[in-house]
């Protein structure tokens, strides 16, 4: 037992040192992950049998309410997307006057979630669209009410996103309503982000939308993060203590939207 | 360890499967924190049944697949899971003649342990946690362990693995 306990020590050290200090094995994670989707999709049986019980098991009244609800819904977004056809080619012709390229819209790909990480300090979700569906670690991860965090792995079938909550994801962002920059660093808690370094004087409230800046060139411009929801200014500090809550549903979301950004789009 | 003769090894693979998918299993948001480890929980019966063939490569292996299937640092549960094994290999003699409550006690001390080393290696890599709350899968798996004794104890006699 003695030799084997030694490889199995060695194995074990050099692993993690590889892992840990130089990052070298994204390679093999990536096709040990694709080894691993058989176990994403078994564990996923339970949420797949929740929504077809969803789709399937539902009242005509439910469903007629729902119909009328997203009918009126959809009403109001398609008046809305008519007036935003306009101002973006307004906002196009203003660009141009101004000699700064186009912003281009961005595509998106719809992937759903198949695992969230076991370990509550790791914020991960691992969804179902990987290199096959051109994936690619980097991506910007949305839902609807605003940005979820990043691909950082991809197998062919999966891929794995951190989110922004998490201890070791810092994003670039910028308060909506004066273009202050800062960083918002994950704390390892779903529902809040700190923002570092702004200084006790810096024009920023409790209430402030906080967007993606696009410095870093990682995110496209002009997502939203979070929202200000708490400042403490201490005079005997340097920087302000500034709390904010992810617009997105962490938690929540069972559909997310992968971001395609067009290359670069910001010119100033 | 599968082809050695016309035993029911698929049994012990089908077990660790099982156990990796209940690692990743959706659990409400509020139980998060006291999943039990069931990874460890059936490598552990699985030491003290069949010493001679689970050991320290198993332990290995299995740990890599389960760094893999949660996302961690490659190497963290690998580490925690053969220093496990390890221990569990040098006790098992007297596992076996203990009483279920102080097989319960030595489960818990060995996922407490399994968690100081998850805990060492995550705080490496600065994702480490605030609390001392995990340290409660300790508790969740102490709790756990006559059950999943009895499961696999009843399943291999019934398929006679030795």
């Amino acid at each position: 037992m003695g030799l084997r306990l030694f490889l199995v020590a060695l194995v074990v050290v050099v692993l993690l040192v590889a892992d840990l200090r130089f990052n070298s094995l994204q390679t093999a994670r990536s096709l040990m992950e694709f080894a691993a989707a058989p176990v994403y999709w078994v564990a996923d049986i339970p949420s797949r049998v929740g929504d077809w019980k969803n789709e399937h098991l539902v009242s005509r009244s439910d469903l007629l309410e729902q119909n009328e609800q997203l009918g009126r819904e959809n009403l109001v977004l398609q008046g809305r997307s008519h007036q935003m056809a306009s101002l973006l080619a307004e906002n196009v012709r203003l660009r141009a006057l101004l000699n700064s390229s186009a912003m281009v819209r961005d595509d998106v790909l719809v992937a759903e979630l198949i695992g969230v990480s076991p370990d509550p300090v790791r914020h991960q979700l691992v969804l179902n669209k990987g290199e096959r569906d051109g994936v690619f670690v980097g991506q910007p991860l949305i839902d609807a009410d605003g940005l979820l965090g990043q691909v950082v792995e991809v197998s062919s079938l999966n891929s794995r996103a951190l989110l922004i909550t998490d201890a070791t994801h810092s994003i670039p962002v910028q308060v909506n309503r004066n273009g202050v920059r800062a960083i918002a660093e994950g704390i390892g808690s779903l529902t809040s982000l700190e923002i570092h370094h702004v200084s006790a004087t810096t024009d920023i409230k409790e209430g402030d939308l906080l967007v993606t800046s696009g410095l870093g060139g990682r995110f496209p411009i002009g997502y939203p993060v979070a929202v200000v929801s708490k400042i403490e200014r201490d005079p005997g500090l340097a920087f302000a203590r500034i709390m904010a809550r992810p617009s997105a549903a962490l938690e929540r979301s069972r559909h997310v939207l992968l971001v395609f950004t067009a290359k670069p789009a910001a010119g100033n | 360890m599968v082809d050695q003769g016309p035993n029911a090894y698929w049994l012990v693979l089908a077990s660790f499967f099982c156990a990796l998918i209940l690692a990743v299993l959706p659990f409400p948001h509020w139980l998060a924190w006291g999943r039990p480890e069931w990874v460890l929980l059936v490598l552990v019966y699985w030491v003290i049944a069949l010493p001679q063939r689970v050991g320290l490569i198993t332990a290995l292996l299995l740990g890599l697949m389960l760094d893999v299937v949660e996302g961690a640092v490659i190497g963290q549960n690998a580490f925690a899971l053969v220093v496990v094994t390890l221990l569990a290999l040098l006790l098992y003699q007297r596992l076996r003649v203990f009483s279920l409550a102080q097989q319960a006690a030595i489960v818990f001390v060995l996922a407490g342990l399994n968690q100081m080393i998850c805990q060492w290696v995550q705080n490496l890599e600065g994702a480490g946690s605030t609390t001392l709350m995990f340290l409660l899968p300790a508790f969740s798996s102490a709790l756990l362990w006559p059950f999943v004794l009895h499961l696999l104890r009843g399943l291999r006699r019934l398929y006679g693995v030795s």
